[in-house]
């Protein structure tokens, strides 16, 4: 469904990917782990053409992503959970949603919200409410919720789980679950490796702009190297 | 409280320094002593006694303030008639009292009263508008009267050279403006904040001199003057009409009165202030009103959910401009004469203040604010020397006392069927 060859991205002279190679198939779990600096973000924020790719190719459903826009990329059934939620704090949920499903066909608009507040019953409870007073936890269920609005077939989250509560965490990774039951494929980029190797089909491990490793969850949860460097012993 | 004595003594050195060129007072030595020049014994004691109040304010605010927050009773009213008074359906039912209103006062009021309750129009047209580009998109545009400028030289050339009227040439005038809004939106918009703030005000400057300048055509700082005045379907207010015209108290056959004109004036601001009214809040309940205020709150948000910045930007930026044109060719139909001076920073500097007095993105806000704004010089005029002074000290009491604006921003909400 999606696939990086050979992806460099450089920050002007700074090169933050190297030849990067990963592939994400339909109905997947995918996820990328890395330290801070490691080039996780870099690579998802290529995907969305912000910055653009130095070099190598990114197919998204046979059809090149490089050199594209994002608003354009934006608008190919790909949906991105932006790192630090930033929902549109002076706007209720209800207007949040909204705005994720701007694009949204009028037909399908309200099918999608039904959704969504099906998925999360916190955000039916407050719809009136200005998103920016709500908790972290459900900042993040309503940036999820309004990136599910676009109705995607990808779905990109770039750590869900920053700064939230354990029990929180354990929500949101449910809920991804639950969309990946529903035909959507995920791709995780995570700090929390431990969390989301345990949900991943395939994970990828990188570092200073290269993969070192990738696997299955369970392969890359067991080896030793990465219980030592990501998931402290 | 020890710990307050000295600030409040420099508080109250500060008043007695402040004073000087509040009061214009002078300095001059003589032979080595120092004398104050140009007071009176009364200004001294009016200085004295502000310092001494100064001082004690200093002193004791702590307490006072927080003997206020321990007494409930006052705050909590009016924070209640507030957000009563910025509910979307109250301020809908104000807005429907304040039309009928406004329609019908000016045939029982003077002459003089109407003609600034024109003037209040015109800046609640150009408050409007800017409210767009600041209060809901969020783009601090200092150059507004850029655009102002646009419409009414617009109608002036048109009909200086080309004999438009005002109704003809008010859509060109809305045009052009939107134009100028588009042109100058396109490279400045990869700015934000103080950088766009900066640009937009060398703008409003540029087409001030530009005016100034080509005097062939604008003629220069005189300005263009003999516009021609708004027609009723035809019908001219003047007491004599030209050649193969009618004026209108002949055709209904009254008495010439030079308040008819006025109060035609008047109600073409009304009728204008209505069409800008229900042209915002219709776009305010479509998608790309969101949009605006999406932007505002995190643009790099928006563009993860697929949206175009810059388009919307450029959207709101011209719609804007576009109701500084209209606005600005009914300011030169309305005085009849259009000079560069009436649109220095200082007029993007008011219209800015009333957006932000009224509190960002409120219409009815906007209303009041302007009101506001024009009406208390015009009734202060014995303080007109003062007058800037005055601006400050509402700007920062404002600050203070409600910085979310007098009539802040209740959204419309979106709603859902069930």
């Amino acid at each position: 469904m999606l696939y990086f060859t050979n992806v460099s991205t450089c920050y002007g002279k700074i090169q933050a990917l190297h030849e990067v190679n990963v592939e994400v198939r339909k109905g997947e779990i995918v996820t990328l782990i890395g330290a801070n600096g490691a080039g996780k973000s870099t690579l998802l924020m290529t995907l969305c053409g912000s910055p653009q790719a130095a070099s190598g190719s990114i197919r998204y459903e046979g059809e090149e992503l490089v050199g594209l826009q994002t608003p354009q990329i934006m608008r190919k059934s790909i949906a991105v959970v932006p790192e630090g939620r930033r929902v549109f704090a002076r706007l209720t949920v209800e207007e949040n949603l909204a705005m994720g499903g701007f694009f949204t066909a009028k037909q399908d608009f309200q099918e999608q919200m039904d959704r969504v507040l099906t998925l999360f019953p916190r955000l039916k409870e407050r719809l009136e409410q200005r998103a920016g007073t709500m908790s972290g936890g459900e900042q993040q269920m309503l940036a999820i919720g309004r990136a599910l609005m676009s109705k995607p077939k990808l779905l990109l989250l770039d750590e869900p789980s920053l700064g939230l509560a354990p029990i929180i965490i354990q929500q949101i990774f449910e809920i991804i679950e639950q969309l990946r039951e529903d035909g959507v494929t995920i791709f995780l980029v995570e700090q929390n490796a431990n969390q989301a190797l345990k949900l991943a089909d395939r994970g990828y491990v990188l570092e200073n702009g290269h993969i070192v490793m990738q696997g299955t969850g369970e392969e890359l949860l067991a080896d030793p190297k990465v219980r030592d460097a990501y998931l402290g012993g | 409280m020890t710990h307050r004595i000295r600030p409040a003594f420099f508080s109250a050195l500060l008043v007695i320094a402040l004073s000087v060129p509040v009061f214009g007072l002078k300095l001059t030595t003589e032979g080595i002593a120092l004398i104050v020049e140009g007071a009176t014994a009364s200004t001294y004691w009016i200085i004295a006694a502000c310092a001494v109040g100064m001082f004690f304010w200093t002193l004791f605010h702590e307490r006072l303030a927080a003997g206020w927050a321990a007494s409930p009773n006052l705050p909590r009213i009016l924070a209640g008639a507030g957000s009563f008074l910025t509910l979307p359906s109250t301020q809908r039912w104000i807005i429907c009292t304040l039309i009928v209103v406004a329609l019908v006062w000016p045939f029982f009021g003077s002459r003089g009263a109407v003609d600034i309750a024109t003037l209040i129009l015109i800046y609640v047209m150009l408050g409007l508008g800017l409210n767009i580009v600041v209060g809901l998109a969020g783009l601090l545009d200092l150059g507004y009267v850029g655009f102002y400028a646009v419409g009414a030289y617009t109608y002036a050339l048109l009909s200086e050279y080309f004999g438009f009227g005002f109704w003809s040439a008010l859509p060109i005038a809305g045009a052009m403006a939107a134009l100028f809004g588009f042109l100058l939106g396109f490279p400045v918009l990869r700015l934000r904040g103080d950088y766009l703030a900066i640009v937009t005000l060398g703008f409003g400057e540029i087409i001030r001199i530009l005016l100034r300048n080509m005097t062939d055509i604008t003629g220069g700082p005189n300005g263009i003057s003999g516009i021609e005045k708004p027609t009723l379907f035809g019908l001219s207010f003047d007491r004599r009409a030209e050649e193969g015209m009618q004026t209108f108290h002949q055709f209904f056959g009254l008495e010439y009165e030079s308040i008819h004109k006025v109060i035609f004036l008047y109600l073409i601001a009304v009728l204008l202030v209505l069409l800008t009214l229900f042209v915002i809040n219709r776009l305010l309940r479509m998608p790309i009103g969101r949009a605006w205020e999406a932007l505002r709150e995190d643009e790099i948000a928006c563009r993860a959910l697929g949206m175009n910045p810059t388009i919307i930007k450029l959207s709101a930026f011209t719609l804007g401009a576009t109701f500084a044109g209209f606005a600005g060719s009914f300011f030169a139909a309305r005085q009849g004469l259009v000079s560069p001076e009436s649109f220095t920073f200082i007029e993007s500097a008011i219209i800015l203040a009333i957006v932000v007095l009224g509190g960002m993105g409120s219409q009815l806000g906007v209303i009041l604010a302007a009101t506001v704004m024009i009406l208390l010089p015009e009734l202060m005029r014995e303080f007109s020397e003062y007058r800037m002074l005055m601006f400050g000290a509402l700007m920062v009491v404002m600050m203070i006392w409600r910085p979310q604006g007098l009539l802040p921003m209740q959204r419309p909400h979106l709603e859902l069927k069930p």
